[in-house]
């Protein structure tokens, strides 16, 4: 038993710990949960809790049986939310096969078998992201069509009131589960909102957007309205994404620092940024894995569907910040197509998979995009070498299927499950008749 | 009578004298897998570690000790007087040290002051700084009276903080205090950590944890300020 179980065993016996929830993320990015009682805790520390694979989407294949999730000791966490008499805790586990190799449908060890792979080279992966989600008023069940809180009332001091309120009692949550946050906002549209987290190592980061994610949907749903990471839920209004800040460290300096060079970032990091930028088609099925995702790209404004870098052009997927005179720890680039359903352990190992490949393969950065993109015909971008992103999941899919560097990354199991649950989703999706196609059509034709 | 360890093998001649004529059994191990593979049924009893020309071997495997990986009873450490200033900071890696080359009659004097402790039962040990509490045997922590919730990790920087109040640490110095010499990733990882700690001591308490520009932390004041 090592050192950190014992703690947890310690802490669940001192503070009476009634239950331990032991988290795992299946393929899509969804947080499963398995409930363990303490008296179970020593032996699952063994021999970890077995349980049955197909029974979970996204794991599930035709042939195959148990696997066991193991709880990894460091992040066990006790449940702010829990009532006082019931204290309650969590982990998060990788998934093994009974023989104890790791299960290749477990998107968790996925990242971190990348990120041992960065380790190989002297490398760590850190990510700071910009979450974005609606609260929306929760109504009558049976209308799924959302209304804002904002606009819910007449009162709008008042409902403005419950939103920021809800926000607040989300980010206190947070820092009490050791996730801190840099900065928090109302977003541009209505009932919009933003909680930046301050970036950690990348494995830890994919925990705490799981985190994350469920607080704000567990605090929104404990005041009676419901949050949402969907990316575009409202017609004609800005849709949420999770721009997210990347760099690359070698021991105490930041790879991607170079006071000597033009915007300060040095060779590697404009690798790193090329890398990202060729592989950025191949990976955006993953990243922006919804129907719904490529409706936020549509909409022209911080949804950016061009593979373009510059400084300060919103119309650019990578932007490099200007950054503070003598902050070098700070260099870092932001890759702007993330939204907030995606699976957070799959993206990081793409793209830091594709920023390696600029690193190793010596990639050149094209120049930086100083036009708006988007006022530009298609012609004109090819001329100035400008690829749009994919503009449909299918589209995205037909581009996965195509790169190596997504199949290594993800391994052929993830890879392979990934493009055929996707393929279905566009598949039902192109067999749904539109509200729009109805009004367009119906009477008209 | 259980064995000894001693570290490194073979045992300084002199030691080794010492200690048959002391009547002590002892078996002298080359590394860590060694003194695993030899450990007694119920673990060692103690161990004599000599922090020779190189010392960072011998503090290596004292954190190993210290990490479980093996069970030892107690630690003395024998260190020569040119590195008297590596044991600043590593008072949790040995219950007592004895200078090298010792004399026969202080080094009987320790075994037995070590040995007469271990077995008996330990008083819990306690740190208290203003509103923080520590219980070190129950690895519990309160501020103001409530109990904080902390990662192990978190406990134990916040520990090893605490334990010095007062003194400014390096990240460097942190990382391998704190987190061990075989950690991978930069100072920055101390960077989250301390960030993740003034989440949980909260607004009022996060204080607690200075930041000293472009050295390191430092943790409350020092009593002799």
């Amino acid at each position: 038993m090592s050192r950190e179980q014992e703690y947890v065993l310690r802490t669940v016996e001192e503070r009476g710990v009634r239950l331990i929830r032991l988290w795992f993320t299946d393929v899509l990015g969804q947080l499963k949960s398995v409930a363990i009682s303490p008296a179970e805790l020593d032996a699952v520390f063994e021999e970890g809790v077995q349980f049955d694979g197909t029974a979970i989407d996204g794991f599930s294949r035709v042939h195959e049986s148990d696997v066991l999730a193991r709880p990894d000791a460091t992040t066990f966490e006790l449940l702010p939310w829990a009532k006082a008499d019931e204290p309650s805790g969590r982990m998060f586990c990788n998934i093994e096969n009974l023989d104890g190799t790791a299960f290749e449908g477990d998107p968790r060890q996925i990242l971190q078998r990348n990120l041992q792979i960065a380790r190989g080279q002297g490398y760590t992966f850190f990510a700071a992201p910009e979450a974005e989600f609606f609260y929306f008023d929760s109504g009558d069940a049976a209308d799924s069509r959302p209304v804002p809180l904002d606009r819910a009332s007449y009162f709008d001091l008042t409902t403005s009131d419950v939103s920021s309120d809800l926000r607040k009692t989300t980010i206190h949550m947070l820092e009490a589960m050791g996730i801190p946050v840099e900065y928090s906002f109302h977003e541009d549209s209505p009932s919009q909102h933003e909680i930046d987290l301050r970036y950690t190592e990348a494995l830890d980061m994919a925990d705490n957007i799981m985190t994350l994610r469920l607080v704000v949907k567990k605090i929104a749903m404990d005041r009676g309205c419901y949050a949402t990471f969907m990316p575009k839920p409202l017609n004609g209004v800005q849709g949420s994404g999770m721009h997210t800040h990347l760099s690359l460290f070698e021991g105490e300096n930041n790879v991607f620092h170079d006071p000597d060079v033009m915007y300060g970032l040095s060779t590697t990091g404009r690798q790193f940024t090329a890398g990202v930028l060729h592989h950025a088609r191949e990976i955006t099925a993953v990243t922006n894995q919804l129907v719904n995702s490529y409706k936020r790209f549509a909409e022209k404004s911080e949804a950016p569907p061009f593979v373009a870098w510059a400084r300060n052009n919103r119309s650019a997927l990578v932007r490099v910040p200007v950054r503070k005179v003598g902050k070098p720890g700070s260099a870092r680039i932001e890759y702007r197509g993330l939204d907030g359903t995606t699976n957070p352990y799959l993206a990081f190992s793409l793209i830091l998979a594709a920023g390696l490949r600029g690193i190793n393969d010596g990639y050149d950065l094209p120049p930086e995009t100083n036009v708006n993109l988007f006022e530009l015909t298609d012609h004109e971008r090819r001329q100035v070498g400008v690829e749009p992103l994919p503009r449909s999941l299918h589209e995205a899919l037909d581009v996965m299927e195509e790169s190596k560097l997504a199949r290594e990354t993800l391994g052929e199991h993830v890879f392979e499950w990934f493009l055929r649950n996707k393929r279905a989703e566009w598949a039902e999706y192109q067999a749904q008749v539109t509200p729009f196609e109805l009004d367009r059509y119906l009477s008209t034709w | 009578m259980d064995p000894l360890l001693i570290f490194p093998s073979p045992a300084p001649p002199e030691l080794a004298q010492a200690l048959d004529m002391g009547g002590w059994a002892w078996k002298a191990a080359t590394d860590l897998d060694q003194a695993r593979s030899e450990q007694p049924a119920d673990g060692w009893v103690g161990a004599i570690i000599v922090a020779g020309t190189e010392p960072d071997d011998a503090f290596r495997l004292c954190r190993s000790i210290r990490s479980g990986d093996i069970h030892v009873g107690s630690v003395l450490l024998l260190v020569g007087g040119g590195h008297l200033a590596s044991l600043d900071f590593r008072e949790d890696l040995f219950d007592d040290f004895c200078l090298h080359p010792f004399h026969p009659i202080e080094l009987e004097a320790r075994l037995k002051h070590l040995f007469r402790r271990t077995g008996q039962a330990e008083r819990a040990e306690v740190i208290e700084y203003g509103p923080l509490g520590m219980n070190l045997e129950t690895y519990q922590a309160v501020i103001d009276g409530k109990p904080l919730d902390l990662t192990y990790m978190e406990y134990e920087l916040l520990k090893f903080l605490a334990q010095h109040p007062g003194k400014v640490f390096t990240r460097e110095t942190l990382l391998s205090r704190v987190w061990g010499y075989d950690y991978f990733g930069g100072a920055r990882t101390v960077d989250v950590h301390v960030r993740r700690l003034r989440s949980k001591l909260g607004e009022e308490h996060a204080g607690l944890i200075q930041t000293v520009r472009s050295v390191g932390y430092s943790f409350g004041t020092s009593r002799w300020v």
